[in-house]
């Protein structure tokens, strides 16, 4: 076991170039707490030696590690001047490791539930921009149900009924009546906005949801609590976080390792082929297609009844479009997903403790998420490879 | 990152260039669009709108018991459509002089309240007509530029700061600066998209739509507190400063304190004339529509794709830019964060554009239709005893959902069609 992982760990050259990335990290990393280097000098030594390497890995001929390393060694000098540029104090205050982390998984579990929805149904085939109308779906109906039964176990079911009901519709447009799967996906995202928006009016009439509404437990995890480090972090998480991780595995899993798996892919790259040798394309895409509905809802429900515990009018704003962001940026496989989640979480967790500094270039760092991924898009740093037939729809011989 | 090829049938390249064109499947949106515009002409689209307000109406009756039709009357008068029911014997000032002539319809807003609603209308009708236009621009050439929000929130921007600054400038060319401005902000960002789309083929779906949120929370940014742009004297109001006042549009209707219809309405009608022109008399046109076609054939034809790609987009993003700079010179004059969070108008423009079947007429007509909604169920304008403004706008929402899933369902409506007309041929057969 531990043979086979070595085996898969980078060589030559491109250990160079990892190396150097690392290295840039470090020389961010020490300016900051717990070490917080006040002295300008090491991070920019460091970040050099990190650019180095990556000059190094580069006459080597490892061209886009290589290229990282050396962005990566100059933001670490530029990032790092700052921090020992800025008082202490706030650096304590921004940069809470343990609170950090905590809030990166807090905000990326939503982004990878709707990751991994979308994971599934791009994977089929099926493009859907409308991950954002079914969150949002999820997020009401997961709070009405909450509400109206009196259990966050009955809100999730109702969270994932709707997802499901509204992925239903858009695997009939895209599938059966062969609509534009993009204008489809656009579509419910303006019905849901409606139809949730509508009930909610309608529902609560403008007072908002009630305060009391059963929400989905932390899970305490007492042995952890004298933990250095870990204990902060883990002891005390949503029940949806550990659900993500989970789904997060259990992704990877059906995708790659199961046949189910091994025939949604095949319908996603090469619908005709797979039609050929008996898989029924329709009935794997409207899977697909329903399961991403389900999922990218229940990321919803942890929205408005595992985290703020309300519903405002179109409160996931936006969250649905970095899940498509974080599908593309990791190059449609679950880790990379899951990654690219844990990374866009982690912009939004420190776009939330940035204003100590300065209310408004925290916002940039909202918009992070969205500049990474259009970077990804334009082939700078590696090349994003969708599915071959995402997009098309099938049509039966 | 671990895990076996994602392809399971070896890497796509082995089977040729993307070329399936099997029976029409793959054929790209816009070509499909043309198809069906051939098809069913104006009669979709009507289809499409009737059926969304049936189901809308169903939902009314469903959640409220109130009788849809007093709704939609209701909305159509908050709309003023009432105005042109009002027929009596007025006088119209002629522009630029001190006579008047005869007009059937009473113009002046302190006598008649359709009047004021009326302009409220316009005054959404030119932007979405932009909007429109920006989106149909790029679906003549194969593009879904998704991305008319963030367009036309740079466009915004743009024409708010160079409109609050510079006041050495004189009146007229400080508006049309402004609006140069704004529009520029809008091709350059859409350019970014369509500059991708042809180097590296990234979708333009994709990157409009992730210059869509760039572009808000650069808004954001910019006239948050603490911003650079935002307002000098009101530290702690998240908003941007006030356009001077001679770079703002002239009322040519109604008072400009109670936001009368200002002279972008003619822009906006010269903005169709234009789209018209460039698409169906001008080279740029033609090939325009001749890579939305069928770029492979464009390709063979010797029009280069990638040009082309670039010049839509950016074309297309210099019309929402233009929505969002008239906007601001128009009637806004100002931005608040808010604002930029929460306006849609750009979003709604790909509704209008697939309503109007990417035709200036479709796109003047369904601009029309959703800028009534707009106006029509905004609080200010809908009778609240007989419907909740609230309520209503998310009606308006869920009308533009329907409209938006039913017109790019065109194999449906074609299909349908070609079932007409192949029975219709049996029938013809059969007695002979």
């Amino acid at each position: 076991m531990i043979e086979r992982l070595l085996a898969k760990l980078p060589r030559g050259a491109r250990a160079i170039a990892w190396v150097g990335i690392l290295v840039g990290v470090l020389a961010f990393w020490v300016a900051l707490p717990p070490l917080a280097i006040r002295h300008p000098i090491l991070p920019i030594l460091i970040g050099v030696v990190g650019i180095g390497l990556g000059i190094g890995a580069l006459s080597r001929g490892v061209r886009r590690l290589a290229w990282g390393a050396v962005v990566i060694g100059v933001l670490g000098i530029a990032l790092g001047y700052l921090a020992t540029r800025s008082s202490v104090g706030h650096l304590d205050q921004v940069v809470v490791w343990s609170a950090l982390t905590a809030a990166m998984l807090r905000y990326a579990t939503p982004l990878a539930f709707a990751a991994m929805g979308g994971l599934f149904s791009e994977r089929s085939g099926v493009v859907n921009i409308g991950l954002e109308g079914m969150m949002l779906s999820g997020a009401f109906f997961g709070i009405l149900g909450a509400d109206k039964l009196n259990h966050w176990a009955l809100g999730l079911l109702c969270a994932a009924l709707a997802g499901a009901g509204f992925a239903l519709i858009h695997a009939f447009f895209a599938i059966h009546l062969r609509a534009d799967q993009i204008v489809g996906g656009f579509a419910i995202n303006f019905l849901a906005m409606g139809i949730t928006g509508y009930l909610f009016i309608d529902i609560y009439s403008g007072e908002g949801t009630p305060p009391d509404v059963s929400d989905i437990p932390d899970v305490h995890l007492g042995f952890l609590k004298d933990w250095y480090f870990v204990g902060p972090i883990f002891g005390q998480l949503n029940l949806m976080i550990w659900l993500a991780a989970l789904t997060i595995v259990a992704t990877w899993v059906v995708m790659f390792k199961t046949p189910i798996g091994l025939r949604i892919r095949a319908v996603g790259e090469h619908p005709r082929a797979a039609d050929t040798v008996g898989i029924s394309v329709y009935k794997i895409r409207y899977a697909a297609v329903v399961l991403s509905g389900v999922l990218a809802a229940l990321g919803g429900a942890y929205l408005s009844i595992g985290f703020v515990n309300s519903f405002n009018q179109n409160m996931t704003a936006g969250r649905g479009y970095i899940a498509l962001a974080a599908v593309i940026f990791g190059n449609w496989r679950p880790w990379g997903a899951a990654a690219a989640a844990l990374l866009f979480g982690f912009s939004s967790a420190l776009a939330q403790r940035l204003p100590a500094y300065s209310e408004s270039a925290a916002v940039l760092f909202q918009a992070l998420p969205y500049v990474l991924t259009l970077i990804a898009v334009a082939g700078v740093i590696g090349r994003s490879i969708p599915p071959a037939a995402v997009g098309r729809p099938y049509k039966k011989q | 990152m671990s895990g076996p090829d994602p392809s399971p049938f070896g890497p796509p390249p082995d089977l040729g260039p993307p070329k399936p064109p099997e029976s029409g499947d793959s054929a790209s949106f816009a070509s499909r669009l043309a198809l069906a515009q051939r098809a069913g002409g104006a009669v979709v689209p009507l289809l499409t709108t009737i059926l969304a307000f049936l189901i809308g109406g169903l939902v009314v009756l469903a959640t409220t018991g109130k009788n849809p039709l007093t709704t939609y009357k209701a909305i159509f008068e908050g709309a003023g459509f009432n105005w042109f029911f009002e027929v009596g014997s007025y006088q119209l000032r002629v522009p630029f002089t001190d006579s008047h002539i005869w007009f059937p319809w009473n113009t002046n807003d302190f006598e008649s309240l359709a009047a004021l609603n009326l302009q409220q209308t316009l005054i959404f009708w030119v932007p979405l007509v932009f909007t429109g236009l920006a989106v149909a621009f790029a679906f003549r050439c194969g593009l879904f530029n998704i991305g008319g929000q963030g367009q036309y929130l740079v466009g915004s921007i743009m024409a708010v700061w160079v409109g609050s600054s510079l006041p050495q400038l004189p009146g007229l060319i400080h508006i049309v600066a402004a609006i140069v401005a704004g529009a520029l902000a809008g091709a350059a960002w859409a350019g970014i998209a369509g500059l991708l789309k042809a180097l590296v083929g990234a979708h333009e779906v994709i990157s409009t739509i992730m210059l869509n949120w760039v572009a808000i929370w650069v808004g954001v940014f910019l006239f948050g507190l603490g911003g650079p742009l935002q307002n000098d004297t009101q530290e702690f109001v998240p908003v941007s400063n006030d356009i001077l006042d001679e770079s703002k549009l002239k009322v040519f209707w109604g008072d400009p304190l109670l936001q009368g219809l200002h002279v972008g309405f003619f822009v906006a009608i010269a903005a169709l004339v234009v789209y018209w022109i460039t698409l169906n008399r001008t080279t740029l046109g033609y090939e325009v529509r001749a890579v939305g076609y069928n770029p492979e054939a464009a390709r063979y034809g010797g029009i280069s794709v990638a040009k082309n790609y670039f010049l839509a987009m950016a074309i297309s993003g210099t019309f929402a830019g233009l929505a969002g700079a008239i906007d601001i010179v128009g009637w806004q004059f100002r931005i608040n964060t808010n604002d930029v969070l929460l306006s849609s108008i750009g979003f709604t423009g790909i509704a209008v554009a697939l309503l109007g079947r990417n035709t200036a007429f479709g796109v003047a007509l369904s601009g029309l239709l959703f800028a009534a909604l707009i106006t029509g169920t905004s609080t200010r304008n809908l009778d609240p005893e007989i419907f909740k403004p609230e309520l209503a706008s998310n009606l308006t929402l869920l009308i533009q959902g329907l409209v938006v899933l039913f017109v790019g369902a065109d194999v449906l409506i074609l299909s349908l069609l070609g079932l007409r007309k192949r029975r219709r041929r049996r029938a013809v057969e059969t007695p002979a």
